[in-house]
């Protein structure tokens, strides 16, 4: 594998690591009763200690902390005992307690790894440093007025878990896969929605390039991706950016970079020297946070299967590749999808690869044209396999499938109804499709001509035409033969 | 002046012998008569007859009903402006009752009035007040005193009997020291036994709420009803809260009684040496045994101290930035700006003070050397006082070194003003609860305090020697 980019002078490598932050999925904020619900009114979600008002002090909240051992769980890592929340001080208009707490020392998951599955078969760690809880902050609304900052304080106080990557990623795919790899567990836990729009799930990432072999390289941090795709650009363009500076004799300097998101482009933020001091000291309001061992074994015990797990039994139940099985287990619902269907029919078991194709091809296809999520897909796990066992019985050519799976999506029909409605069994009473092909020779007797003259080609013309008079339904293989040996005959 | 006490002022509510009005009013008048003193920051007369209104329609029985109690003003009331004495503050209005004070509330005690403070509950002398100094209440005309600080305020309204009791806070000496100066009893319980919740933070690991009182039969009392545990303050305690009042003994026979050597300063007066070696011949005549004990690491005590809350504070302040309330710079032209401007007009010299040493201590390349080590210094000062009470109930000490000293002596000297909390900031750091309570004069009549020091949770044998004492002196 060659993950090396060419510059002007010679070869590359990326050296890329991730800081991604993901809002646990809970009810309420880290340390208020506030509620966390995405999209409601500018600060209607703001308690006393989300404001930062006088004398107002945090309470953890359990149930994020639950969410972030299940997370580390889930990252195979190791679940710290004792860990104790910091603050991190610095002041911004949409930070009330002039502070964000924060762990620093002491972070509740430490070392771990997490696997991603390229397509040619092979895989790769990525080491994770470490997973600590900290609060968000809320957000500052510059475009509301022309000289004015308005203050959102709903966000303020949100739970997140900011997961840390050992810098172990070559290529902006590998930084891809790796996001996608931590969104499918986080997801799978159920303990962060991986909503990357809304802004649940974002990344700040870690940059240098150097020659290979050698030393690590200077690096910049790009702040605060919201999507894989803008991951993969910023990544590319600051990799090129930072190996033009070296080529032409010049140095990095270790900054922290925006990334434009219309220019596709990255730009310094603030340089090593203006970098916060953000002077990090345990909070006293609050007790270092201490879990036993038959806590986390509780909460490890409530884990359900991970994609990891979930992709050996695919592999090992239904032969699938090791791709396509980590494609099904990419995102829990695909999962879950293709479970219930293969489950829908004994016989469908022994079809499982056409079960993959039929879930990742046509009906993500189906869904992405018409905008829509495997979650609300008019087309249920059961009727997608009563189609696919109509194909695997021959009641249906695989063709004919494919426009039975489209009105099933849009009117909401089973396969079975559709299929009896049109009259779309196939064909595959042989004596019909003699008949049937025939009436083809017959009216073409110039293309039978030619076709015995050595145009082979023209099989094709004879299968359309025949399948034309069936109106697609006979049975293409028994179509195929009968039309070959007839016309064999003829020569 | 005849001061009654809480306790017998409760006796009298209840024979019908005053009515609540009538106790109020003859408050009321007098705090209206002590004006000069400064003694509130908020006073409003209307406030207190509507209390007054409300408590008479109630017919449900109070423990402290109809008891006026002065409030620092550093405890977020509902009912009155809360300013933590500072401009940044001025105008606020907290929407919601800080845990100590809706004890009190509930009880049926009246509020007469906001006392004041220096701000934030930094210094030691109630004179960095944005609101100005409180004069203490036993100065000689045209001799202004000190009341001692940060809780001056309260301690001057308990001294001039313009409640029957408040409520201070107390960080490193601040309810111990000002009522030395005031002679009145202040005690300051055990860290977390009550909830800082709705405080002003200063230093939240030191900052504990307690209480001023005219003798120690009224703080036990008052103190019952402004402890215990509260589930929005993390750091409060998970205790029984026994009856301190009536659980009171003032018999300490076969007790032993610790006494610090390092307690003992060079260029301390006189006359502290004499009333804390006169505590120590009362004791002992009472049948207490005396120990010497060390506590070796008292030395680093003030230091530490003026790392550890100067750090806790400069970040605690940090929310006292002109976006969500309180005041709020004219002179904007950006973010940065409105920042530097509101905090430079918005707090005091001293609170930028400790601000800056905050900031300081905590920086990248200073925290370890600063920070770190004090917190392991802490450490060594808590574990001085475990050993030590391994072989005595209590130890007795001079609260401050110094009875209460003209209004502006160390006003430009913060090193000299700082020295006040030699003997009150040991037992802070370590959280033990301590009292301080009125024992002798120096040579001009000024009351001088001795301090008695506890085991965690051990309120009770600290009021139990307080009262033996303060019995024995009277």
């Amino acid at each position: 594998m060659n993950n090396l980019i060419k510059g002007e002078k010679h070869d590359w490598e990326m050296v890329i690591g991730l800081e991604i932050h993901a809002q646990v999925k809970s009810n309420s904020k880290l340390f208020s009763s506030s509620s966390t619900k995405f999209g409601s009114s500018p600060n209607s979600q703001v308690s006393l200690v989300d404001a930062a008002m006088p004398g107002m002090l945090p309470v953890i909240n359990k149930y994020c902390v639950e969410q972030a051992v299940k997370t580390g769980v889930g990252l195979n890592a190791k679940i710290n005992n004792y860990s104790v929340f910091d603050r991190k001080n610095y002041f911004y208009a949409d930070l009330p307690q002039g502070y964000q707490i924060s762990q620093y020392k002491f972070p509740i998951v430490g070392e771990g790894k997490v696997t991603i599955d390229f397509k040619d078969g092979t895989s790769k760690d990525i080491r994770i440093v470490r997973l600590h809880l900290e609060q968000d902050a809320g957000k500052s609304l510059h475009d509301q007025n022309p000289s004015k900052t308005y203050v959102d304080l709903n966000r303020s106080g949100v739970a997140l878990m900011e997961i840390v990557s050992e810098p172990d990623i070559r290529t902006p795919d590998e930084a891809g896969m790796y996001i996608s790899k931590i969104r499918s567990i986080l997801m799978y836990l159920n303990t962060c929605d991986g909503n990357m729009q809304e802004g649940s799930l974002r990344a700040d990432v870690n940059i240098s390039v150097r020659k290979p072999g050698d030393e690590y390289g200077t690096r910049c941090e790009i702040k605060n991706l919201n999507s894989i795709k803008f991951i993969k650009q910023a990544i590319n363009y600051e990799a090129k950016r930072q190996i033009e500076i070296l080529e032409t004799g010049g140095s990095i300097e270790q900054n922290t970079m925006l990334f434009n998101t219309s220019t596709g482009k990255t730009r310094p933020m603030r340089n090593k020297e203006e970098a916060h001091d953000y002077r990090y000291f345990p909070d006293p309001d609050l007790l270092p946070l201490e879990i036993s061992k038959e806590e986390i074994a509780k909460i490890k015990s409530s884990i359900p299967e991970l994609p990891d797990e979930l992709k050996n039994k695919f592999i090992e139940t239904y032969k699938l590749s090791n791709y396509d099985a980590s494609v099904l287990t990419a995102e829990k619902q695909t999962s879950d999808y293709f479970n219930e269907t293969i489950n829908s029919d004994p016989e469908l078991k022994n079809h499982a690869k056409i079960v993959v194709n039929w879930i990742t091809s046509e009906l993500f296809s189906l869904l992405n044209k018409n905008n829509q999520d495997l979650n609300n897909s008019p087309v249920s796990p059961e009727n997608l396999g009563q189609l696919i066992k109509l194909i695997s019985t021959n009641e249906i050519s695989g063709k004919i499938a494919k426009d039975v799976l489209e009105e099933m999506f849009s009117s909401g029909k089973t396969a079975r109804q559709i299929v009896d409605e049109k009259g779309l069994q196939q064909v595959t009473d042989q004596v019909e499709i003699a008949k049937v092909i025939d009436e083809v020779i017959a009216e073409n007797p110039k293309m039978v001509e030619q076709y015995l003259a050595g145009k082979d080609k023209l099989l094709g013309f004879f299968v359309g035409q025949a399948m034309k008079l069936t109106k697609g339904k006979a049975n293409p293989k028994m179509l195929n033969d009968i039309l070959k040996q007839k016309l064999n005959k003829k020569n | 002046m005849s001061k009654s006490s809480l306790k017998q002022t409760l006796k009298d509510l209840d024979t019908k012998k005053i009515s609540i009005r009538e106790l109020n009013q003859d408050y009321l008048k007098r705090i209206k008569e002590k004006d000069n003193l400064n003694v509130f920051i908020h006073f409003s007369e209307e406030n207190v007859l509507k209390q007054i209104d409300n408590l008479e329609k109630d017919n449900s029985a109070k423990k402290l009903k109809g008891i006026p109690i002065a409030i620092k003003d550093l405890f977020c009331t509902k009912s009155m402006p809360t300013t933590a004495a500072s401009k940044i503050l001025e105008n606020f209005n907290p929407t919601y009752e800080s845990f100590v004070t809706q004890k009190l509330l509930d009880e049926g005690s009246i509020f007469v009035g906001k006392t004041n403070l220096d701000e934030f509950a930094m210094g030691s002398a109630t004179n960095t007040s944005f609101f100005g100094n409180t004069i203490n209440p036993l100065s000689k005309e045209n001799e202004p005193l000190a009341p001692g600080g940060s809780s001056g305020g309260s301690a001057a309204a308990v001294a001039a009997d313009l409640c029957l009791g408040a409520t201070g806070t107390d960080t490193g000496g601040s309810i111990r020291q000002p009522a030395s100066f005031c002679g009145v009893v202040g005690i300051k319980p055990t860290y977390g036994l009550c909830s800082r919740w709705g405080i002003a933070a200063f230093a939240s690991s030191l900052d504990q709420a307690g209480i001023f009182s005219h003798n120690v039969e009224d703080a036990s009392i008052l103190l019952q009803s402004i402890a215990g545990f509260d589930l929005r303050d993390s750091t409060s305690a998970k205790v029984d809260i026994p009856n301190y009042f009536e659980n009171l003994d003032d018999d300490l026979n076969g007790k032993t009684v610790g006494i610090p050597k390092e307690y003992s300063i060079d260029g301390t007066p006189m006359e502290i040496s004499q009333i804390w070696e006169d505590a120590i011949k009362v004791l002992e005549k009472k049948g207490v045994k005396i120990k010497n004990i060390s506590l070796p690491h008292t030395k680093y005590a003030l230091p530490t101290y003026y790392i550890i809350a100067p750090a806790e504070a400069s970040s605690n302040l940090a929310r006292y930035d002109g976006v969500k309330y309180g005041f709020r710079s004219d002179e904007i032209n950006s973010l940065d700006e409105m920042y530097e401007n509101t905090r430079a007009q918005g707090f005091g010299k001293e609170v930028k003070r400790r601000i800056l040493i905050g900031t300081y201590v905590l920086s990248a390349g200073y925290y370890d050397a600063y920070y770190l080590k004090a917190q392991k210094v802490r450490k060594l000062i808590a574990d001085d006082f475990n050993k030590a009470f391994k072989e005595c109930d209590f130890i007795v000490t001079p609260t401050a070194p110094s009875a209460a000293f003209p209004l502006n002596e160390k006003q430009n000297d913060p090193i000299k003003m700082y020295l006040n909390d030699v003997f009150t900031v040991p037992a802070s750091l370590a959280g033990l609860p301590g009292i301080s309570i009125p024992f002798g004069k120096d040579k001009n009549n000024l009351p001088l305090g001795i301090q008695i020091l506890g085991k965690h949770f051990d309120e009770q044998q600290v009021f139990n020697a307080a009262v033996s004492l303060e019995r024995s002196y009277e």
